[in-house]
C-alpha cells in the first residue's frame, strides 16, 4: 500500500541551547529549520485561553534544575497512541522513568520534524531521531556527573533518573546536572552509543495512554471543548450535491433569529478539498446556530452531480465488465493460461462508498490577529497542510498562521484534509472575530472524503496440482470528475498482491466518472481490495479442494524479498507466511466444526506490516451472524507499547467488521442518503466478537506502524468463514445484504 | 431569554437560554462542563450520556426546561478526582484509544454497576448497547466494569 506521504530522507541535526534560569534543552532538528517553539496547554487542564508560550528550546526534551523532565510529543494524536509511545522511545534511550516524565503536546513547528498522522508512519519515522535524541541526551548527562566527580565517563551508569558512580556510590540526579550538562559539547549523533534492542526496559512494556486520567474525568480536551474569549459559534451548510453551488439565501430572514449575529455566503472555490460554496451562520451558541439553520433556505446551483446515482455506478462497472480495460500489470499471456487451466472460475466482488464517522464530527476554532494573521486551533491530523491550504485560500502569508492541534476524537485518515479548518477560517475573516465551527453528524456524514466504491470481474485457474497459475482482475472504479484517473484511493498499484505471485496475470483497470469526493480511510486501498484479493484466493483454493491454509502458503511459494517500487515497500514472504501460520497454529486453524460454524483464514501486507487473521463464525439456518472469535498474528518489527499495539489491533478488527457487515454509503441524485448512525451503523458490544487474540511476532526489522495493517485482513477472513460455515459466499459488502440462510 | 436554575454536580448553576436547549449544550456552551460530548444529536451513540436523578440519558435529547428540580451528575461529577472505581478501572486496562465516547461510555457504566451489583457479559452488554465506540474499544469496557463491579461489591467508594 501507497504511505500517505512518501517516506522523508531528511537530514538531523542537534542543538543544545541553555534554558533561562539553566538546564538542558535537546532538540532533534529537521533541515536546520528553526522558528519559535510553541506549546500549547491543549490536551489537559484549562480550556486555552490565548495559546500559552513558555520560553522556548526548541526542544523534545526539557530538563529543569528542579528536575521535572519534560518531553514533546511531536504529532496528532487520534486515538492511535502515539502522544505515548512516541515519547517512550525518547524515555527509553534517556534511562528516566516514564511515570515521572511530563509530556507535552507540541504545537506545528519546523524543529519537530514531519507532523501529520497517517500512512501508520509515525514510528517508522520517528524511531531512529527519537531514540538518538534521548541518548544524546544520556550521553550528557553521565558526562556532566562524570566531570563533576573526575571519573572516567564509562565508571558511570543511569539508573531510573540518576547518574550513579559504580564503585563509590555516589548518584546525582537529573536536575543536578542540568545545567552543567547545557554547557558541554553535544555529542555526534553518529557515534552515541544507542541501546541494544535487549536492553530495552521501556519499550515494548505495557503502558498506558498518558491522557488516560484526564479523559477518564471529562478533562481531557479535544477540538470541539476548545474556547477562546469572545468566542461566537458557526455552522457552514454546503450544497448536498457535491459540485453545486450557493446561489442565494433568506440572510436577512436569519440574522433576525434569536442568537443569531451574522450570516453570509461564502464563494468558495473548485478545489473540493478547500473552502466550497456554502452560506455561513454566525451565532452566541452551538443551539442557536444550529436552530436557526433549520430556518435556512437556501438556493443551489445544484450542476451537473445531480443525476448521479450508486444504482448508475453499478450499471455502468456492468456494463463496463464487457469492455477490455487500461493495463496496469501484465505478466504472460492471462487468456491461454486461463484456457488450458485444469480448473477455471469466474467472480464479481464489489464493496460501496463508506464514511469516516469519527465519532467527535469535524470542528475547527480560528480567530484573526491584528497583523492581519490567523491562530486556528483544530483537531487535524495534518497540521502543516491546514497552515498552507488556509494561507492559499484566504492569502495570508503563511508565518502569519499559527496552528495549534488538540487531542482528535477519532481520525482514520478523515482530519488529512482541512476543509473544515479552511471553512472555520474563512468564516472568522469574514466575521472579524474569534468563531468555532461545529459539523452536525449530518453535515460530517454527508461531507466525508469517502472510501471508494469499486468493482472486480475476476477470473483465476489452476493447474492440474492445484497451483495458481493464472489472475485476471478487471478493476472497475471511480474518478472524481474524471473518466480516466481514479480519485484518491481508488487506484491500484502494479505491485498489487497477487501481481509478482502468478506467473499469468492481468490487471486491468476502467475509471467511472463520478461527483463523489474521495479520501483515505484507514488502510486506503487495502481496506476494499484485500476482501476481493483475498476472499477469491479462498475460493481458488476450495475450486482446487485444498485447504485454504496451504494454499495460501503454496501461492506465496519460497522464502525472498520482492523488491518494492517508488512507493510501496519490499515485500518479505517469509515474514507473511510467519503471520500465516503463528494465527493458524494459535486459532487451531483447521478443527472439526458442526455445520453453521467455520473458520476463515486471509493474510495480508500494508503500511509495511504483515498481519493474519482467522475469524471464527456462526450462522444460524435463519442466516444470524455471531463472529465468536478471531486470532491475529502480526509482524511489524519491534512492539513499542504493548498495551496500544494490542488495542489497535483489536480496534482494527472491530472497526473492519463494522464495515463489513453493515455500512455503505449510497448516492441518490447526486447526494448522500445516509444522514446519522441510524442510518449507518456501527458495530455496538453487542456484537463484538468475544474474543479477538492478539499474538505479535517480534522481528529485529525496522518497527513499522499498527494504526492500519490490522484491518485489511478482517473482512475476507470473516467472509471465507462464512463460506465454510454455510457454502455462502459473500461477494458484496456490506455482508448484510447477501442472505446467509442455509438448510 | 428564559432563567433556569439548574442542579449539577451538586451545585445550583443559573444559566438563561432558550428553554428548547438541549441540556447538551447547556452544560457545553453555557456551563463549561465539556466532558459530555456531542456525537450525534439523535440519541443514537450516547456520547451525550449523563445522570439525571441518578438514571442515565442521553443529554442530546432533553431539553433543559424539563430538567429543573432534577440532580444533573455529569463525568466531572462522578468523582472529585477520578477515584471513583469504574474510572479507575478504565486507566488499569487502558481504554481510552481517542477517548471521545469514554465519558458517556463510563457514565453509562456507572448508572448500571448501581443497579445491577454483579453483572453477567450479557447484562453488561445489554446496558451498554447504546454507547458506540467508534475505536473499537468494547472489549477493554467490559473488562474494566467487571474489575469495577468487584472493587464495588467490596465497598469501594462510588
Amino acid at each position: 500500500m501507497k504511505p500517505v506521504m512518501p517516506l522523508l530522507s531528511r537530514r538531523e541535526f542537534f542543538r543544545v541551547t541553555a534554558l533561562a534560569g539553566g538546564g538542558l534543552a535537546l532538540g532533534l532538528y529537521f533541515d536546520g529549520s528553526t522558528t519559535a517553539f510553541a506549546e500549547s496547554s491543549t490536551s489537559s487542564g484549562a480550556p486555552l485561553s490565548q495559546p500559552a508560550r513558555t520560553f522556548s528550546p526548541n526542544a523534545f526534551i526539557r530538563i529543569t534544575p528542579e528536575g521535572v523532565v519534560t518531553i514533546v510529543a511531536k504529532n496528532p494524536e487520534i486515538g492511535q497512541g502515539v502522544k505515548t509511545s512516541l515519547p517512550m522511545i525518547v524515555a527509553e534511550e534517556l534511562g528516566v522513568d516514564f511515570a515521572q516524565v511530563k509530556i507535552v503536546q507540541g504545537a506545528l513547528d519546523p524543529q519537530l520534524g514531519p507532523q501529520f498522522a497517517g500512512g501508520s508512519l509515525s514510528t517508522p519515522m520517528n524511531y531512529d531521531g527519537l531514540r538518538r535524541a534521548g541518548a544524546v541526551a544520556r550521553t550528557m548527562l553521565i558526562a556532566a556527573a562524570a566531570q563533576t566527580w573526575h571519573v572516567p565517563v564509562n565508571e558511570c551508569s543511569l539508573e531510573h533518573g540518576f547518574v550513579v558512580h559504580q564503585s563509590s556510590g555516589r548518584r546525582l540526579g537529573f536536575g543536578e546536572l542540568a545545567t552543567l550538562a547545557a554547557s558541554l559539547p553535544v555529542p555526534d549523533e553518529k557515534t552515541v552509543v544507542l541501546k541494544e534492542p535487549d536492553q530495552f526496559k521501556l519499550l515494548g512494556s505495557r503502558v498506558g495512554g498518558v491522557d488516560n486520567p484526564s479523559i477518564v474525568t471529562g478533562k481531557a480536551l479535544f477540538g470541539i471543548d476548545q474556547k477562546v474569549p469572545g468566542l461566537r459559534y458557526a455552522v457552514y451548510e454546503k450544497c448536498p450535491v457535491f459540485g453545486g453551488k450557493a446561489v442565494s439565501a433568506n440572510l436577512e430572514q436569519v440574522k433576525a433569529l434569536p442568537g443569531v449575529r451574522d450570516a453570509f455566503l461564502l464563494d468558495g472555490q473548485n478545489d473540493y478539498t478547500g473552502l466550497l460554496s456554502g452560506v455561513a451562520i454566525v451565532a452566541d451558541s452551538t443551539w442557536a446556530a444550529f436552530s436557526a439553520r433549520k430556518q435556512l433556505r437556501v438556493v443551489w446551483n445544484e450542476g451537473a452531480g445531480a443525476s448521479q446515482s450508486s444504482e448508475n455506478y453499478a450499471t455502468q462497472a456492468a456494463a463496463l465488465s464487457g469492455e477490455p480495460g487500461k493495463i496496469v500489470r501484465k505478466d504472460g499471456d492471462v487468456v491461454a493460461a486461463l484456457a488450458s487451466a485444469a480448473k477455471k472460475i469466474e467472480a464479481t466482488y464489489s464493496y460501496p462508498y463508506l464514511s469516516h464517522a469519527t465519532l467527535e464530527p469535524q470542528n475547527c476554532l480560528a480567530w484573526p490577529t491584528p497583523d492581519g494573521g490567523m491562530e486556528i486551533l483544530a483537531p487535524t491530523q495534518n497540521p502543516g497542510d491546514a497552515q498552507d491550504l488556509v494561507a492559499r485560500t484566504l492569502k495570508i502569508a503563511k508565518e502569519k498562521i499559527t496552528v495549534h492541534f488538540t487531542r482528535i476524537g477519532g481520525g482514520f485518515g478523515r482530519r488529512l484534509m482541512n476543509d473544515f479548518v479552511v471553512e472555520a477560517a474563512a468564516i472568522a475573516q469574514k466575521s472579524g472575530g474569534p468563531i468555532k465551527l461545529t459539523w452536525t453528524r449530518e453535515d460530517d456524514m454527508r461531507h466525508d472524503f469517502f472510501r471508494p466504491a469499486g468493482w472486480h470481474y475476476l477470473q483465476g485457474g489452476l493447474d492440474a496440482a492445484g497451483g495458481l497459475i493464472a489472475w485476471h482482475d478487471r478493476f472497475i472504479t471511480v474518478g472524481l470528475n474524471d473518466a480516466e484517473k481514479p480519485t484518491l484511493s481508488a487506484n491500484m498499484d502494479v505491485n498489487h498482491f497477487p501481481g509478482r505471485f502468478v506467473p499469468a496475470y492481468l490487471l486491468e483497470q476502467t475509471v467511472i466518472n463520478t461527483n463523489i469526493p474521495t479520501g483515505w480511510l484507514r488502510a486506503p486501498g487495502s481496506n476494499s481490495l484485500a476482501f476481493v484479493i483475498q476472499s477469491f484466493l479462498d475460493e481458488l483454493a476450495h475450486a482446487g479442494n485444498q485447504d485454504p491454509l496451504a494454499f495460501c502458503l503454496a501461492a506465496l511459494g519460497p522464502d525472498r524479498q520482492l523488491a518494492g517500487g517508488k512507493y510501496d515497500p519490499s515485500y518479505d514472504t517469509k515474514r507473511m507466511k510467519g503471520v500465516l501460520t503463528l494465527a493458524a497454529e494459535k486459532s487451531g486453524w483447521g478443527k472439526k466444526l458442526p455445520r453453521g460454524s467455520g473458520q476463515g483464514i486471509a493474510f495480508y501486507f500494508s503500511h509495511q506490516g504483515y498481519v493474519a487473521e482467522v475469524a471464527e463464525v456462526t450462522v444460524d439456518r435463519a442466516g444470524t451472524l455471531k463472529v465468536n472469535r478471531v486470532t491475529a498474528a502480526v509482524d511489524v518489527g519491534p512492539i513499542m507499547n504493548l498495551s496500544g499495539a494490542e488495542t489497535q489491533v483489536q480496534g482494527s478488527i472491530i472497526d473492519g467488521l463494522s464495515s463489513t457487515w453493515m455500512q455503505e454509503i449510497t448516492i441518490d441524485h447526486g447526494r448522500v442518503v445516509q444522514s446519522n448512525f441510524d442510518q449507518f451503523p456501527m458495530l455496538r458490544i453487542t456484537d463484538v466478537p468475544p474474543i479477538i487474540d492478539v499474538h505479535f511476532i517480534q522481528s529485529k526489522n525496522h518497527p513499522t506502524g499498527l494504526g492500519e495493517p490490522a484491518l485489511p485482513p478482517l473482512p475476507p477472513a470473516v467472509c471465507n468463514a462464512i463460506f465454510a460455515a454455510t457454502g455462502k459466499r459473500v461477494r458484496q459488502l456490506p455482508l448484510s445484504k447477501t442472505d446467509l440462510s442455509w438448510t | 431569554m428564559p432563567h433556569y436554575n439548574l442542579k449539577v454536580n451538586g451545585q445550583v448553576r443559573p444559566v438563561d437560554v432558550a428553554a428548547d436547549t438541549p441540556l447538551l449544550w447547556v452544560l457545553r456552551d453555557s456551563l463549561e462542563l465539556v466532558g459530555t460530548k456531542f456525537g450525534c444529536g439523535i440519541g443514537q451513540c450516547g456520547a451525550c450520556t449523563v445522570h439525571l436523578n441518578g438514571v442515565p440519558m442521553r443529554s442530546c435529547q432533553i431539553a433543559v426546561s424539563v430538567v429543573t428540580g432534577m440532580e444533573v451528575t455529569t463525568i466531572e461529577g462522578l468523582s472529585n478526582d477520578g477515584s471513583h472505581p469504574l474510572q479507575k478501572a478504565w486507566c488499569d486496562h487502558d481504554v481510552p484509544q481517542c477517548g471521545y465516547c469514554q465519558s458517556g461510555q463510563i457514565m453509562t457504566a456507572a448508572a448500571f454497576l448501581k443497579g445491577t451489583p454483579k453483572p453477567t457479559d450479557e447484562e453488561i452488554d445489554g446496558a451498554m448497547a447504546g454507547n458506540l465506540c467508534r475505536c473499537g474499544t468494547y472489549l477493554r469496557i467490559r473488562a474494566a466494569i467487571k474489575d469495577a463491579a468487584v472493587v464495588l461489591q467490596k465497598g469501594g467508594v462510588a
